[in-house]
This record gives structure tokens, sequence and C-alpha cells, in this order.
């Protein structure tokens, strides 16, 4: 179980991104993380293993303190959270395979690391993984010759292999075509369930977010103004998570299937 | 500027008498360093014909005398190979160092910019005589001299490289909980390999012709048989050897060129 309490992380800049934040997530429950942006959607989960470094509060995955961790503790407990980016963030002139194995480095010596010399049951593993994210036949293709689908299968596939006990996501359909999201997607909620383990998926889709996810967590600048199931998310709330409770009557309501630019005329109001 | 709307000029009053100014300046030092260097302008006059006259006195190259530098042009290559790949050696844990975003503290940094300027500002030769003194003469003075010489220009541009990977891989593999010794390894290198084998074979192919000229000052190589035959007016010998270093250069530089095709 993931504890987040009252996290907030200041800028050195002054900007106040996260505003004492505070939720749970457990089970295989599949949490979306919505918001215009600038709400802080990509600073919170990016705080959550300490990629960004929060200015208060804290983060606990199960009986484990995040927050306050030294380096070497904290490697430990990052090797449980899982996570995907949304350019991917492959070692583009390595192999699929070596990308995929990436994700057990914070288990191997670094000599092991060095000459690539992974366990076993490593590779065995890599293997079910590839044919699981459906990238059987291109192990050995560099990770610069796929397409972005491909390369985001491969993301998570780096982060499936570390058998963590979450997984943490980042705008992981942005640079995605809408087919290609909606797999992506799919393909998150199937792990989620088979492995069983809770993900949390910062998203600006909305329609994306009301069709996977289990719960999704409305953030407006820095603070939660949404915590509750799809079904739940009525105009009102999406009218309180992007404009701040003005109501849009006049305006054309952003129907399932709308497209990013009228997200992004939103986001103006939300920064 | 002026306030009307149809005229504009690119500077105003000041700007231009400090360009006038400058422009002077410039001239005058340029004057006076010529006036400074007191040339003979009468040797200007005869150099037709001392060109002529040594050109005949060098034609047609000692044919005989080509197997007498093999050796020398084999230890020419065998130092600009050494000096290159202790340089490499000595080079990669500078360039960590000087890079922004690997080194590990200011000072650190600081210490990389300064060995990086360092090297590079004291030329070869002068490096050469350095280590004939320490070492005496031969080809051990010239593998240390080119060495070090490069050090400055292989770790900058490694350094470079370096500051200008991708971030992204570096946070996945720390997300996923590897040491930064693990994201060197697996991130950072992978990313810089085709810069550092392209400088590698910069260097080795610039390395070629500097090791042709140490041996002026003892430090080995073909520029040893090229200086004594010098002093010895051999001058037909002399374009033996000046011929060859030209082939030499020309073939260093097409495998230099071919390999950093290759990796690009």
């Amino acid at each position: 179980m993931l504890t987040v309490d009252n996290l907030e992380k200041t800028y050195d800049s002054g900007d106040k991104a996260l505003k004492g934040v505070s939720f749970e997530v457990s089970g295989n429950e599949i949490v979306a993380i919505i918001g215009p942006s600038g709400a802080g959607k990509s600073t919170l989960v990016r705080s959550i293993n300490r990629l960004t470094e929060p200015t208060g509060g804290r983060v606990s995955l199960d009986d484990t303190e995040v927050t306050g961790l030294d380096k070497s503790a904290l490697r430990d407990v990052r090797r449980d959270m899982g996570m995907i980016f949304q350019e991917f963030n492959l070692v583009e002139r390595l192999t699929v395979m070596e990308n995929i194995l990436s994700g057990r480095l914070g288990y191997l010596s670094t000599w092991n690391a060095f000459r690539r010399n992974f366990p076993p049951e490593d590779i065995k593993r890599a293997r079910e993984i590839l044919s699981r994210v459906n990238l059987e036949g291109v192990e050995n293709n560099r990770a610069d010759e796929l397409s972005g689908g491909q390369r985001q299968r491969v993301g998570i596939a780096r982060a499936v292999i570390q058998r963590p006990k979450i997984l943490l996501a980042d705008e992981p359909t942005s640079a995605l075509d809408p087919d290609t999201s909606r797999e992506v997607m799919s393909l998150l909620t199937d792990i989620a369930h088979e492995d069983d383990i809770p993900i949390i998926i910062n998203i600006h889709e909305v329609d994306l977010a009301v069709d996977y996810a289990d719960r999704i967590i409305g953030l407006s600048d820095g603070e939660i103004v949404f915590n509750g199931p799809p079904d739940d998310l009525d105009q009102a709330a999406r009218d309180e998570i992007y404009r701040g409770g003005e109501s849009i009557a006049d305006r054309e309501e952003p129907s399932a299937g709308s497209s990013t630019g009228s997200d992004d005329v939103i986001a103006e109001r939300g920064d | 500027m002026s306030n009307s709307t149809d005229s504009w000029s690119r500077f105003d009053r000041r700007e231009r008498l400090l360009r006038f100014f400058g422009l002077l300046a410039g001239l005058v030092i340029l004057v006076a360093a010529w006036r400074a260097m007191e040339v003979n302008y009468g040797y200007a006059v005869t150099a037709p014909r001392e060109l002529a006259d040594l050109f005949g006195r060098m034609y047609p190259p000692n044919v005989g005398y080509s197997r007498e530098i093999v050796g020398p042009l084999l230890e020419t290559i065998n130092i600009s190979i050494l000096g290159t790949a202790l340089a490499i050696v000595m080079a990669i844990p500078v360039a960590f160092l000087g890079a922004s975003n690997t080194s590990p503290n200011k000072p650190a940094y600081l210490l990389g910019k300064f060995i990086i300027s360092f090297t590079r500002s004291v030329n070869v030769i002068i490096w050469a005589l350095i280590f004939v003194v320490i070492f005496g003469p031969g080809a051990l003075a010239g593998v240390l001299a080119i060495s070090i010489r490069s050090i400055g220009f292989t770790a900058k541009l490694i350094a470079e490289a370096i500051e200008e990977i991708d971030r992204g891989s570096v946070e996945a593999i720390t997300a996923a909980g590897a040491s930064p010794i693990d994201v060197l390894i697996y991130s950072i290198v992978p990313q810089i390999k085709p810069a550092f084998i392209s400088v590698a074979t910069l260097r080795w192919d610039i390395n070629v012709r500097a090791s042709t000229i140490i041996g002026f000052v003892g430090a080995g190589g073909i520029g040893v048989p090229l200086q004594t035959e010098i002093n010895y007016f051999n001058w037909e010998a002399v374009l033996t050897i000046l011929i060859s270093i030209l082939g030499l250069v020309l073939i260093s530089e097409a495998i230099s060129a071919y390999l950093r095709k290759k990796v690009m």
C-alpha cells in the first residue's frame, strides 16, 4: 500500500507545485491523476519515488517511509516501484533486451552490470514479458528502430521486470496516437490485474482516465479537488478540476474523445 | 536612435565612434607588429632562387635510403597509437570530472576544466623537451609527450558529448534503483560511444602528424633521421623522408575519416 501524506513541493523558483496532497493507493487499483497543465501531476508522481525531491510531507510504501531514506536505502525501495515515462526514456542505442533487463540493475553488482551478466532467471523472465507485451522477435533490435507504441511497451516491460509493488506512469500515452494510447492503457490494466499491483497513472486525456481507471484524483493548482470513482466525475467535478469551479455553460463541452487542442485551451487557465 | 519614423540606423552615434576607434586601434597594432619584426626583405627577393636550388639538390629522392626509414616510420606509428591510447585512458576520468552533469562537485569540475586547459595550452614540442630531459631521448618520451598533450582535446570533446546526452534514460534507470555507476555504464556510456570513437580516431590522426616532428627534440620517430639528414645536407634523403611522411599522413587521415563515418 502506498500512502501519500500532506506532500508538498516548492521549487527553487518559489513555485508551489504541491500544497499538501494526501491519498492512499492499494490492492490492484488503477488510479488516474488528471488535471490541467501546471497543476502538479508530474511533480506528484515524480515525488513518490523522489526523482523530484519533495519539500514536505511523507510518502510510505507498505512499512517503509520513502521520504527520509538515505541514498542507498532509496535505491532499494526504488526497485519496488516501476516507472513508465511519457517519452519512454529508453537507451536508444541499446537493444530491446538490454533495455528490458536494465530494470533489474538495482539487483546486479556493478561488475555484472558492466559485463551485461544477468542471472538466467532474469533472462527467462525478460522473454516471458516480451511475449506478454507482444514484442517477440524484436529483442535484438535497437530501441531506436521501434515505433512509438513498441517503445512504450519496452518501457512497460522494463518496469514490470522489476517485480514492483506499484507502477508509476507519468503521461504514458501523451506521445502516442489515440489507438496506441488505448492499447497501452489496456496493457497497463491487464498488468495491474495479473500481477495484482496498483498503478498510478498521470494522464491528461480525461476520457481515457474515465474508461480505464478505478479511481480518479483531480489535481488543481497543487491540491486534490476530486477523489472518487469515474462515475462521480460529473460536469461540476470537471469544472472544479479544470476551471476552478467556474461554469462553462456558454463554452463547448469537452466531450469524450475531445481533441487535446481543447484540453490545451482549458489548460491555460490552470497554469 | 532618431525620433523620426522614416530613418533608421543599425548603430547610434556613440557606437559608431567606438567602432571607428576600435578599427583604428586594430590597424595600429598590425602596423606596429609588422615593424617590430624587422623583416629582411633581401631574403624575400632571393627566395625563389633558393627554392629552385634546394629542389635541385633534393631531386631525385634517394630510393635506396627508403629501406633505412622503415624502422623510424614504424616507431612514429607506434608512438601515435600508444600515445593516443594512453591519452584516452587518462582523458576518460577527466572528461567525467569536466562535464557539468557527471562531476561530483564544484572543485572536481574546476579540476577537470583545469587539466583540460593546461594540457592543451602547452605545445607537444615543449612536452617532448620536458620528457626527453626526464626519461632521456627515445620513443618513451615521445609517447608521453603525445599522450599528455592529447588529454585536454580528448577530454574536452568527450565531456561535451556527456553534457549533451539525453537525460531521460538516466532518469529511468535511476528510477529502477540502479546505482550511479550502473547508470554510467548502462545509459551514459552507450550514448557517448559514437562521439568517443570519433574523438579517439580524430586525435590519433592528429597524433600521427605530431609524432613526425617530436623527433626534432629527440623524442623518437621519423623526426630523428629527418633532422640528422638535414644537418648533413643529405637533401635527397630528406625528400625521401618527406614523401614517406606525406604518405603516412594521407593513410592515417583516410583510416580516421572512414572510422568516423562508420560510427555516425
